[in-house]
């Protein structure tokens, strides 16, 4: 039961990542692509009616993992408490930009409330692949069950490490060229040119990012923890993951390549999906490794609630999700197709 | 006192208090604008539908803030409370995930349906929006109360040999007896914020001589909405959440009235100044045996005391308890009385030419926020010493990792971060109130 609820909140941190990424994607990429006025509301009005139920997957899957694993909870998110507050910060400020930006118009108000979309939306996507780094390299958890990570030490990726050095930030760049492809391939998708060519364009630089420091960071993950070595040496069954990622990664160079823009964007989608579940399964039973000493690390069978709770819990979360899913579905049917230019304001 | 324990406690009520000032607006204001569509939708007056359109605007800026200012909510069980959230996650990560799955998968599909596919939609399915709108708002704050309410009278676990809560009946924790008047109360309290939020726009607009049409549907149905929640607020809500805190808070009744020494025929005190050190209510304005008669019925009964409890279980701020409490009972109190002379200047026709009820419905806006404010400190500061009554007091849920400055910095930046919300949220009310009801559909 442990490892089925495992699962299911890998697969909603991989639905969150996927949804709210292409709209943190679009916020990256927002003056890149949009110059004129018209063109940036297109790109905000392209995940305008969206984003806020894609970021009800952070709160639904943070929910989900508080109700099944809540010692992993305790123990991640007051560790973790600097950036945790800071990425609050920043959700707040982006949800105040997309929702406020066309309440008024004028040349000062947009402008500023892009730069916020923009900024909060390319620091959230480097804080995220941080935090992905340090969870995957492990922690100093110890016999108290409890961690404090400061912000930065000496930058070393060894030792007495931070939550910033530069494996992690490694990290945090791809996860930011990785949003930035997602992003830019969501907003060729959804709308027409000039904004869909520059988009796309953007897309393919990302692309090099993307493969280079996919191979430098799975490189040095090897050598920082070695469970997802072992793992990788152990196990033939967990391929099929980092073979899922190679294989999204190339589908996204080869529809671009055909202008089919929706394959484009789920191999973009396939490719995050795979790299996720590459580190969760390479940890897998260990969700939370400790780095001071492995008796210490969580894992799903000490870190889970109780029995009755899981079991009960799977009653109501399944069909909550599948009708949830089916709204969702709705939701994006009615806002389907291409947002043109001339569009009454989001 | 710990500083760090104190400061975490600051940032979470800072946080929530600041937080509960837009989802009661949400909740009020999701039920109003049901009946306006559907009335739209019944009569067919155009007047309805540009209501609708109208407060779904403020309902829309309101709501952005409410989300943003509710995600910290949910991190700081595990960021500032660990102890607690490893103790009690297996019972109350239940309702807080079905909250996400249930609660907020409908409110934001439906809202941005709501807000901006009425021309995409048709009539029906747009109506349909709305309903469904309100019905996620309403179940958000039904799983939300559930997870206090488990706080405050805890049901349906075990215990594991490490301390920690295991769920033992999902549908004991869902129909806890503490939810259902909880859970009614609060939602009662949301109505009469957006009821009386709507009649006083109206209001204001009538002593403007503006848009006469649409305000006078504003004061008509936000009096009446915010009147008969007013009353429901008071008997049964109110009253039967005071029996299960006489039955199973004898401390937190006892701090709330103020009642130092245990008495037969107890009074109640209406104004005072509770002094702890020296245990005794000062400048006391008191009704004889009515507290006795409020709680049982019975003019004679006695009722405890704080000098029955031993010092440690006392609610650890009397005075701050003590007030909020009457400063809710005192607003609900004349909420009934004012509301109620309204509605029957309203039921004579009366009402739209009075402007000097006109004038007390504008100045009441403020206050239905303030009982409501006040209401949650009752219930959180009478739980204290408490953090799971009886069971875990709340210096063991504390984040004992998370030292007093890394606390205060992340406060300091919220209150920031709030006072700039404060500020956008005000602007652009404002300006939506300033051009009025009136337009087309998006």
């Amino acid at each position: 039961m442990e490892t089925v609820w495992f699962v299911l909140v890998a697969l909603m941190i991989a639905g969150y990542v996927i949804l709210d990424g292409f709209d943190l994607g679009a916020g990256i990429v927002h003056f890149g692509a949009a110059r004129t006025e018209a063109e940036r509301r297109q790109v905000l009005q392209s995940i305008g009616p969206v984003w806020d139920g894609n970021e009800v997957w952070l709160l639904a899957g943070g929910g989900t993992l508080y109700m099944a694993f809540p010692v992993l909870y305790a123990a991640s998110f007051s560790g973790f408490y600097l950036p945790l507050m800071m990425v609050l910060w920043l959700l707040i400020l982006r949800g105040i930009a997309i929702e406020f930006r066309s309440h008024v118009e004028g040349p000062v108000w947009g402008p500023l409330w892009d730069a916020v979309f923009c900024g909060s939306s390319i620091l959230l996507a480097i804080f995220f692949g941080a935090a992905l780094g340090n969870v995957v390299r492990g922690v100093p958890l110890d016999a108290s069950g409890r961690f404090f990570l400061p912000l930065w030490t000496n930058f070393g990726a060894t030792g007495e490490v931070g939550i910033l050095d530069w494996y992690t930030i490694s990290v945090g760049v791809l996860a930011f060229l990785t949003l930035t492809q997602h992003g830019a391939l969501w907003v060729a998708l959804k709308t027409d040119d000039p904004v869909r060519g520059r988009a796309r364009r953007i897309a393919g630089f990302a692309w090099i990012g993307v493969a280079v420091m996919t191979l430098v960071v799975t490189h040095f993950t090897m050598q920082v923890q070695p469970l997802v070595r072992e793992k990788l040496h152990s196990e033939l069954g967990i391929w099929i993951f980092p073979l899922l990622a190679l294989a999204g990664l190339a589908g996204v160079a080869w529809f671009r390549f055909k202008r089919r823009e929706l394959a484009a964007f789920l191999s973009s989608s396939v490719f995050i999906a795979g790299m996720l579940c590459s580190a969760a399964f390479g940890l897998y039973p260990y969700v939370l490794p400790s780095n001071v000493d492995p008796q210490f690390s969580l894992s799903i069978h000490n870190a889970s609630a109780g029995p009755h709770g899981l079991s009960v819990g799977m009653m109501w979360w399944l069909p909550g999700m599948l009708i949830a899913l089916g709204y969702i579905a709705f939701v994006y049917r009615r806002f389907g197709g291409k947002v043109s230019m001339g569009e009454s304001r989001h | 006192m710990d500083t760090a324990l104190t400061l975490h406690r600051l940032h979470f009520a800072f946080t929530v208090t600041y937080h509960y000032i837009f989802p009661q607006l949400t909740m009020g204001l999701a039920l109003l604008l049901a009946i306006f569509k559907t009335a739209a939708r019944r009569t067919g007056n155009p007047l309805y539908d540009e209501t609708t359109r109208f407060w779904a605007k403020i309902f829309g800026i309101n709501f952005a803030i409410g989300v943003v200012t509710g995600i910290p909510m949910e991190f700081q069980f595990g960021t500032n409370w660990a102890g607690f959230a490893q103790a009690a996650g297996g019972i109350i990560g239940q309702p807080l995930a079905m909250e996400g799955v249930f609660a907020f998968f409908l409110e934001s599909s439906f809202l941005g349906l709501f807000l901006y596919g009425e021309k995409r939609l048709g009539p029906t399915l747009h109506w349909l929006s709305g309903i469904l709108l309100f019905l996620g708002s309403w179940l958000s704050g039904y799983f939300i109360v559930a997870t206090d309410a488990w706080m405050q009278h805890p049901v349906g676990f075990s215990r594991d040999p490490g301390g920690n809560f295991l769920l033992e009946s999902l549908s004991a924790l869902l129909g806890n007896p503490w939810l259902v008047w909880q859970y009614l109360h609060t939602m009662l309290g949301a109505v009469v914020t957006g009821g009386t939020v709507v009649a006083a726009v109206g209001a204001f607009y009538l002593l403007l001589g503006k848009h006469s049409d649409h305000s006078r549907i504003f004061v008509r149905v936000g009096l009446l909405a915010a009147f008969c929640a007013a009353v429901l607020l008071l008997f049964p809500t109110g009253d039967r959440q005071g029996a299960n805190i006489a039955r199973d808070q004898p401390a937190t009744l006892a701090a709330m009235e103020g009642l130092f020494e245990t008495q037969e025929g107890a009074p109640i005190a209406i104004l005072g100044q509770p002094d702890v050190a020296k245990k005794r209510l000062d400048n006391p304005l008191l009704v004889p045996r009515m507290l006795s008669f409020l709680t049982y019925q019975r003019w004679q009964a006695e009722v405890r005391g704080l000098d029955t409890i031993p010092g440690d279980l006392w609610p650890d701020n009397i005075p701050l308890l003590y007030f909020s409490y009457h400063i809710m009972v005192g607003l609900g109190t004349i909420f009934i009385a004012l509301l109620g002379l309204a509605v029957w200047k309203l039921s004579r026709g009366r009402l739209y030419q009075s402007r000097s009820w006109l004038w007390v419905l504008m100045a009441l806006l403020p206050f239905p926020y303030i009982a409501n404010t006040a209401g949650w400190m009752t219930a959180e500061l009478g739980r204290q010493p408490w953090l799971i009554y009886g069971l875990m007091r709340t210096d063991q849920g504390a984040s004992s990792n998370v030292s007093a400055g890394n606390t205060l910095f992340t406060l300091l930046g919220f209150m920031g971060m709030y006072a700039l919300l404060s500020i956008l949220f005000l602007f652009l009310v404002s300006r939506e109130i300033e051009r009025g009801p009136g337009q087309g559909p998006r």
